[in-house]
This record gives C-alpha cells, structure tokens and sequence, in this order.
C-alpha cells in the first residue's frame, strides 16, 4: 500500500520534475505576453490567447500538442489547412470600408510602396543563411498583417509559425512607437505641415459593390495563388457594401471573428514551446521583422514624398506611412503626427484610404509572391 | 538557383507585379467611379423617391 501512495505521490510531483529551464522561460515569455495584452493594451485580442497558450503548452505532461491533444487537434484543423487565418480574413473585409481609398484611388499605390519591406527583408534573411521558404515566411512580417503571416508561414515555415506571427502581431501593435520617428526623420517640417483637402463621401453604392466583385476576379487572375487570400477579404466587404446579407455581415465581424480570433491565438501561443521555440533564430526572425516594419514606413514616406511632387505638393507625406496593413492604427498615426506640426490639418480620412489601400496591398504582394514562387517552382 | 538571384529576382517581379496589380486595380477603381458616379445614382433616387410621392 506504501507502495502505492509513494507511486501516486510521483504522479503528483511528475510536472515539477519534467520541468525544464526552456519551459520556465517560456512560461514566463507566456506571462509576458498576457501583461501586455491585459496591463499595457496591445493587441489584447491575440495577446491574451497567445500568452495563456504558451503558458499551457509549456506545462510538462499535458499533452495538449501531442497527437489527439486538443491545442493540436485545433491547429491541426484550423491553421495547418489554413481556415483560421481565412475566416478572420472575411471578418477583416466585413469591418473595412473602402470609401476612403476609393474617394482617391491613388492611395492605393501607397499600400504597394508600404509593402517594399516585404521584399528587403527576404532578401536579409537569404543573406543571413536562412532557406528561401523560411526567407519567404520572415519577410511575410513585413505585410504588418497577423492573417497574412499567418496563411504563409503556417504553409511554407510552419517550424517558424510561432515566431513569424508573434513578431507581426507585437510590430503591429508597436506602430505607434515604431513609425513617429522615421516619419520624422525622412520628411521636412513643411512637408508635414501640407494641408489635404477635406474628404467627401462621393462614392456611389453600385461602385461599393462592384468593387469586390471586380477586385476579387481581376487579382484573382494576376496572382492565382492568392485567390483565397483576396477572396475571403474581398467576399467580406461585399456582404457588407450589398447590405442584402447583415445577418452574415455581423456575423462575419463578431461571433465568427471572436471565436476565430481565440482558437487561432491559443494554437498560435500553443506553437511556443521552450525546446522548440529559444533558438537564435527566433531572436533573429524578431529582429528582421523589426527591420521590416521599419523599411515599410521609410517606402511609405518615400512613395509619399514622391506623390507630393507629382501633385504639386497637394500629398501630404505622413499618409505614406499609413500604407501598411495595421488598421486603424497606422492612419490615426498618421493623423496625430499631422495634427502635431498643423492643428489644423486633418489627415485621418486620407490616411485611413492609404490605410485600405495597405491592407490590399499586403494581400496583393503575398499573393503576387506566391504566385511567383509557384512559377518559379519553389512551391 | 542561387540565393542572391532568387531574393533579387523574387524582389523585381514580386515587387513589381505587386506594384503593377495595384496600378491595375486604381484603374479599375477609377473606371467604376466614371461609370457609376454618386451624384447620378443619387439623382435616379430622388426621382423614384418624388415618382412615389406623385403616386
């Protein structure tokens, strides 16, 4: 009977002894994470998922990752075929509204040069020594969109899934921080003082709704590869401009999107285990997606600067820096460095269209890039 | 292929069709705006609105 007890003592102690020090580190990364979503505000959303799955999956014996474990049952069906990262896409398209971006298409142009980060930082990655799907994966960060890292890196990288997307979501939330000074740095006062003019809503309600349909067919045939990329964000923003299907449209914003969001951030927290996730070349993934946050904003300002010589100075070069996919953010950034040299100057609607334009752009570039990948027999 | 001429070429025409793609698609938006103009569509509106009313 002794015998017994000392054995049923061992199951009870069986956690603390298979303890190991990357898992304490990784609990405490976990830890961290939940204090900046709950405490600091950042991303909230996926950083309380995120962090509380890294704490779970790095508690020894429970087995959540394994085969038949739920966190794996989870990630298996919903990041690996990749419905997650798509079914989040419809909520993104079902919030957006293009009425800015399609008041002055020329923006969207924005959303292509915000995207030249990408590409750099692929290019870094291959001289760093990584694998060109690996390279492919890191440089995705620089689309500063969660579901976009998501979709590529979970098929071309999915050993790098943990670090890509945690980096894209931290960067994301970090705009803030990150954009001011660059912008800053790469413009003269005047620039930042330019006026643009006020924005109208003159955008008729057939052209909302051919928009998506267009958008989806002629991107769709450019760069097939990213069809369910732009599809997905695409059919979202038509149940939302037809205004014939608000039951989905809502649905597709709250509840499919609130459950999506959490079963994708516990798996995604669930990827970062200690042993597999404290190498160097997480440190390095982090630190190139740093760099390709940074290279967006300094294209962005550049295109932007750039655009104001060629409409006589009526672009507003800020707005170039809300050409990335970190909606809403990257514009109110935009508008509050505007506002800081010209109380009078009102950016936000401008920006929030180069803002748009940048989150087709982030799509449009993975699906370009994937499509040249397949072309050139990579995939 | 070697690494450098994957990145650079991956770079030229990723960069540049990505670019491209958005030309494309600012073409299409403002081909919509020309055959579909807000004041327009708000006109036909109006008018069935006052048809109604005439009714």
């Amino acid at each position: 009977m002794i015998e017994a007890i000392v054995h049923g003592l061992h199951g009870l102690l069986a956690g603390f002894l298979h303890m190991s020090l990357p898992n304490v580190l990784m609990i405490g990364g976990g830890l961290l994470l939940l204090y900046l979503g709950i405490k600091k505000g950042f991303e909230p959303l996926l950083f309380v998922p995120i962090g509380f799955g890294a704490v779970l999956v790095n508690i020894p014996l429970g087995g959540l990752m394994e085969e038949g474990g739920i966190l794996r049952t989870f990630y298996d069906a919903g990041v690996m075929t990749e419905i997650f990262p798509l079914l989040i896409f419809v909520g993104i398209g079902a919030m957006t509204d293009f009425g800015p971006l399609l008041e002055n298409p020329k923006l969207l142009l924005l959303g292509a040069a915000g995207q030249f980060g990408i590409f750099l930082t692929l290019l870094l990655a291959l001289a760093l020594g990584f694998s060109k799907l690996d390279a492919v994966s890191i440089g995705i960060i620089g689309a500063c969109d969660g579901p976009t890292a998501i979709y590529v890196s979970s098929q071309y990288a999915p050993h790098l899934l943990g670090a890509v997307s945690v980096a894209a979501y931290s960067y994301m939330s970090l705009v803030p921080i990150i954009q001011p000074p660059i912008m800053k740095f790469l413009t003269t006062h005047e620039e930042r003082t330019i006026k643009m003019g006020v924005v109208r809503s003159s955008v008729s309600r057939t052209t909302k709704i051919l928009f998506p349909i267009l958008t989806t067919i002629i991107a769709g045939l450019i760069a097939p590869m990213g069809v369910p990329l732009i599809g997905m964000i695409m059919l979202g923003n038509l149940m939302r401009e037809c205004g014939a299907v608000s039951r989905l449209t809502k649905a597709s914003e709250n509840e499919i999107a609130n459950v999506v969001t959490l079963l994708l951030g516990i798996t995604i927290g669930a990827t970062m285990e200690g042993h597999a996730f404290l190498k160097p070349q997480t440190l390095v993934v982090f630190g190139l997606g740093f760099v390709a946050i940074c290279l967006d904003t300094v294209a962005g300002v550049a295109f932007g600067k750039l655009m104001k010589v060629f409409t006589r100075g009526r672009i507003n070069p800020l707005i170039g820096a809300a050409g990335i996919s970190a909606y809403p953010m990257a514009a109110r950034v935009a508008q509050i460095e505007g506002q800081k040299y010209n109380r009078k100057n009102y950016l936000l609607m401008h920006a929030m269209g180069a803002n748009t334009g940048g989150q087709i752009g982030s799509v449009m570039a993975a699906a370009v890039m994937l499509s040249v990948l397949k072309g050139m027999g990579n995939i | 292929m070697d690494n450098l001429t994957f990145g650079l070429s991956l770079i030229v025409v990723g960069m540049g069709g990505t670019l491209l793609s958005l030309y494309i698609l600012t073409l299409l938006m403002n081909l919509l705006k020309k055959f579909f103009p807000y004041g327009k569509e708000n006109e036909n509106k109006e008018k069935s609105r006052e048809e109604h009313r005439d009714d």
